[in-house]
C-alpha cells in the first residue's frame, strides 16, 4: 500500500457522560474537509459501542472528545481495544485534561493528547500522521512470517 | 464646559467643518493602518461614533428611564445601586457530605444564595450504580434520591435562603428538595429559588445535558411543571430561558440573544394554549446567558434583548403587569474563551467579561475560575472568582451608576444595530414555524455550527487574537497551573455502598405503586407529571427510576446532531 497516498478513516466521538460537543464537530468537519473518511456519532458513547465501531469500521484513528472528565475512562477504553485485537488503532484525546492525568493516559497507551489551543491544521496533520502509523503496524503485523 | 454637543446644533457650517476635518485627518495620519472591523455577530465597527448615528435628535432621545418600559437602561429605578447583583457561584462535587460542607463554608463566608450542580450522571437520568464509577461527582455532586438531597442541604434553612438548582427536567432535584423541605416543615409556599436551565430546547439544541426524553415529552413536561410551580410553590422560578448553552456551542452573541428571546416566546405561547394567563406566568420566567470576551458587543447584546423583550411581552403576548415584562437575568463569564496557555491570564479575563455583564445589567453573575480550561475549578480558583466580583464591586465603584454606558455614542448605535441583527434572526426563527419547529428541524443547530467553524477559522488564521495561544506565546506555562481536585474515591465507594443497601431496604410494593402513578400521570393528558415526579420521590423512588420511567412512557429522543 502506498503510505503516502491514503484516505485516513477517523473515528471521531465522544464516551461517558458528557454532551458537549462543540469541539467534537468541528474537529470532524475539519477532518472530512482535510480529506479523512469521518465516521461520527452523537455523544455518550458506551466503550463497547466504540470498539465495535472501530472494528466494523475498519478506523485508523479514534479520536476522543472529553470536556467535562470522561477522559477517566479512557484508560478502560484502552484496554478494550487491546482485547479486540485492535491494538495497531491509534487513539487520541482532545479536550480539557489536565497535566498529571494526560500522563495517566499516555501511559495506558493514548499517542496525543490535543489541548485547547490547538489549530485545526495541527489536529489534522497528526491525525493523518497517526493513520499512517497504524497502516504500518497493521502491515508489520502481517508481513510476520 | 467641554459638553459634547451634536454637530447640527452648532452653527451649520462650522460643525460640518469640523467633522471634516477629523475626517481628513484620520484618513491622512492611519494610513496603511486602517483595517475593516467587523464585531463577532457581523455588525460593522466604525472608528468613531457620533451623534449622527443615532436616529432621533439627541442622545436622550427614546432612552427613556431605568425602570420604565422599554428597559433598556435596567429593568429597575434604582438597578446595582440600589441592590447589587446576586452573587451566585455554581458549587457541586463529590458526596452530599461533601457538597454540604462546601456550602456552608460559602454561606458563613457572606454568600446568600444556594446553588447546585448535579454530577453529569444526574443530568443523564442515571443512578450511581449504572455509570462508570471513576466519573462519579467529578463534575458535580451524586444525588440520586430525597435522603441525599437532605444531605446536601443540612443545616440550610431552604424556607429563608434562595436555592438555584441545575436541574433539568423533569426536576427530580426540585422534587426531592420540596419533599425535604415538607419533612422539615417548611411550607412550599416558602421556598424559593429557580429551577436553571429548565429549558429543554437549549439542552436538545447544544449542550446534550439531559436524560433523552423525546422532544414532545420534554415540552409537557415544563409546562406541567410551570402549571404545578405557579400553584404550589409561587416563589420559584420554573422557567430559565437559556442562551448561554448556545453561545458556548458557537452561537454569536446576536444569535445566542435571538434563539433565546424565540425560545422565551414558544414556551410562553405553549403555556398560553394551556389557558394560563401570560401575567401569571411571565414574573417567574428568567433569562441566563453567555459573556464573551467582545466588550462593547456583550453590553449591546443585553441591552437590546431586555428591550426586545419588553415590547414581546406586552405586544406579542399580551402581559399587561410590568412585572412581565421584565427581562431578569443571570450571566456566566464564557469557559470556552479561556485558555489552558498562561492560565493566570484567564483572570483578566474574566474580569473583563463580568464587567461588560455589569454594564449590560444583570441581576446576577457567576465568574469562572481561571483553571477552567485545564480542570475542574480547584477551591483556589474559585475564590479568586469571588474575588474579582468584590473587587469590581466594592474596589472599583461599578455599583455607583445605573447605566453607565448609556448616551455612549457608540454604545448607543451598537444596541440598535444589534436589537436590528436579533430581530432577523428571530423572523428566520419565525418563519421556520417558531423556535420548536427549528430546533426540530435542525435549522438552529446548523446555524450554531456554521458559527462556531466560522469563530475556529479566525482564530487559526490569527485574525481573532488569542494572547498566550495564537499570539504573544510563553514557553513557562505549566509552571502556573493548579492541581485538580479530584472526589475522595474511599469515600465515594462508601456512598456507593450505603446507596446499594438503602435500595435493598426499601419496600418493592411501594416502589410499584410509585412507577405506576408516574405512568398514570403522563398517560392522562390532564394529569401532571411534575406532581407525580414530586410524590414518586416523596416514595422513595430514585433518579433513574423517575426519569427512565418517564422516558418509557413519553419517548426516547436523541439530539439531532449536525456536523
Amino acid at each position: 500500500m502506498n503510505l503516502d497516498n491514503f484516505r485516513p478513516r477517523v473515528l471521531v466521538t465522544k464516551i461517558g457522560l458528557d454532551g458537549h460537543d462543540r469541539g467534537s464537530r468541528i474537529v470532524a468537519a475539519a477532518c472530512r474537509d482535510a480529506g479523512m473518511e469521518v465516521i461520527y456519532t452523537p455523544p455518550w458513547q458506551s466503550i463497547a459501542a466504540v470498539v465495535k465501531l472501530a472494528l466494523e469500521e475498519d478506523v485508523d484513528v479514534v479520536g476522543i472528545s472529553s470536556l467535562a472528565t470522561d477522559h477517566l475512562i479512557v484508560p478502560k477504553l484502552m484496554t478494550a481495544m487491546r482485547e479486540a485485537r485492535l491494538g495497531h488503532v491509534r487513539v487520541v484525546v482532545g479536550g480539557i485534561v489536565p497535566d498529571h492525568e494526560e500522563a495517566l493516559l499516555k501511559h495506558a497507551g493514548v499517542r496525543e493528547v490535543f489541548h485547547p489551543g490547538s489549530t485545526m491544521d495541527d489536529i489534522t496533520t497528526r491525525m493523518r500522521e497517526y493513520a499512517r502509523e497504524a497502516r504500518r503496524a497493521v502491515a508489520a503485523e502481517e508481513n510476520r512470517p | 464646559m467641554n459638553k459634547p454637543v451634536a454637530p447640527r446644533l452648532l452653527g451649520d457650517s462650522a460643525a460640518a467643518d469640523a467633522r471634516q476635518r477629523w475626517e481628513d485627518e484620520y484618513r491622512a495620519t492611519i494610513g496603511d493602518a486602517e483595517r475593516e472591523a467587523v464585531n463577532v455577530s457581523g455588525v460593522p465597527i466604525k472608528p468613531l461614533y457620533t451623534a449622527d448615528d443615532r436616529a432621533g435628535s439627541g442622545v436622550d432621545d427614546g432612552l427613556g428611564y431605568p425602570g420604565q418600559p422599554d428597559y433598556t437602561r435596567g429593568i429597575y429605578a434604582t438597578m446595582h445601586r440600589g441592590r447589587t447583583w446576586t452573587q451566585r457561584q455554581l458549587v457541586g462535587l463529590g458526596t452530599p457530605a461533601d457538597y454540604n460542607e462546601r456550602l456552608l463554608g460559602l454561606l458563613e463566608r457572606g454568600a446568600t444564595a444556594v446553588s447546585l450542580i448535579p454530577c453529569n450522571s444526574v443530568y443523564r437520568g442515571y443512578d450511581m450504580d449504572s455509570v462508570e464509577p471513576e466519573l462519579l461527582g467529578t463534575c458535580g455532586v451524586v444525588v440520586n434520591h430525597v435522603e441525599h438531597m437532605d444531605r446536601c442541604l443540612r443545616d440550610v434553612d431552604v424556607g429563608r435562603i434562595s436555592c438555584a438548582m441545575n436541574d433539568p427536567s423533569p426536576f427530580t432535584l426540585l422534587a426531592f428538595m420540596l419533599v425535604a423541605a415538607e419533612r422539615r416543615g417548611i411550607a412550599w409556599k416558602d421556598v424559593s429559588g429557580t429551577s436553571n436551565q429548565s429549558d429543554y430546547l437549549s439542552h436538545y439544541v447544544a449542550n446534550h445535558m439531559f436524560y433523552r426524553l423525546a422532544l414532545p415529552g420534554a415540552r409537557r413536561v415544563l409546562m406541567d411543571h410551570i402549571a404545578w410551580c405557579r400553584e404550589f410553590a409561587p416563589r420559584w422560578n420554573p422557567m430559565s430561558v437559556v442562551g448561554q448553552h448556545m453561545q458556548q456551542a458557537g452561537a454569536t452573541p446576536a444569535e445566542a440573544m435571538a434563539f433565546t428571546l424565540s425560545s422565551a416566546v414558544q414556551n410562553a405561547e405553549d403555556c398560553r394554549e394551556r389557558g394560563m394567563d401570560p401575567d401569571e406566568f411571565l414574573p417567574r420566567f428568567t433569562f441566563f446567558f453567555d459573556i464573551s470576551m467582545s466588550f462593547f458587543e456583550e453590553v449591546a447584546k443585553f441591552r437590546a434583548g431586555r428591550r426586545i423583550w419588553a415590547r414581546l411581552a406586552r405586544e406579542r403576548l399580551g402581559a399587561k403587569d410590568p412585572r412581565s415584562w421584565r427581562f431578569k437575568f443571570h450571566a456566566q463569564t464564557s469557559g470556552v474563551d479561556l485558555t489552558r496557555q498562561q492560565p493566570l491570564n484567564n483572570i483578566a479575563r474574566v474580569a473583563a467579561q463580568a464587567m461588560a455583564g455589569i454594564f449590560g445589567g444583570l441581576q446576577s453573575l457567576h465568574t469562572d475560575a481561571y483553571d477552567e480550561a485545564y480542570a475542574t475549578p480547584s477551591e483556589a480558583g474559585a475564590r479568586i472568582a469571588v474575588a474579582t466580583q468584590n473587587i469590581l464591586r466594592e474596589e472599583a465603584h461599578l455599583t455607583d451608576v445605573i447605566d453607565p454606558l448609556g448616551g455612549s455614542f457608540y454604545v448607543e448605535a451598537l444596541t440598535d444595530a444589534m436589537e436590528e441583527k436579533i430581530l432577523a434572526i428571530m423572523k428566520t426563527v419565525d418563519e421556520a414555524g417558531g423556535m420548536y419547529k427549528a430546533v426540530e428541524s435542525g435549522l438552529v443547530q446548523r446555524m450554531i455550527g456554521a458559527s462556531a467553524m466560522r469563530f475556529q477559522n479566525r482564530v487559526d488564521a490569527s485574525e481573532q487574537v488569542v494572547v498566550g495561544v495564537n499570539k504573544y506565546r510563553a514557553d513557562d506555562e505549566a509552571v502556573s497551573r493548579t492541581a485538580v481536585e479530584r472526589p475522595d474515591p474511599e469515600q465515594m465507594r462508601r456512598h456507593l455502598a450505603d446507596f446499594a443497601a438503602w435500595k435493598s431496604a426499601r419496600s418493592t410494593a411501594g416502589v410499584e405503586r410509585a412507577l405506576d402513578a408516574l405512568t398514570r400521570s403522563a398517560e392522562s393528558p390532564r394529569g401532571n407529571v411534575f406532581g407525580a415526579v414530586v410524590d414518586a420521590a416523596r416514595a422513595g423512588l430514585t433518579n433513574e427510576e423517575i426519569c427512565g420511567r418517564l422516558r418509557r412512557d413519553l419517548g426516547f429522543g436523541q439530539p439531532l446532531v449536525v456536523v
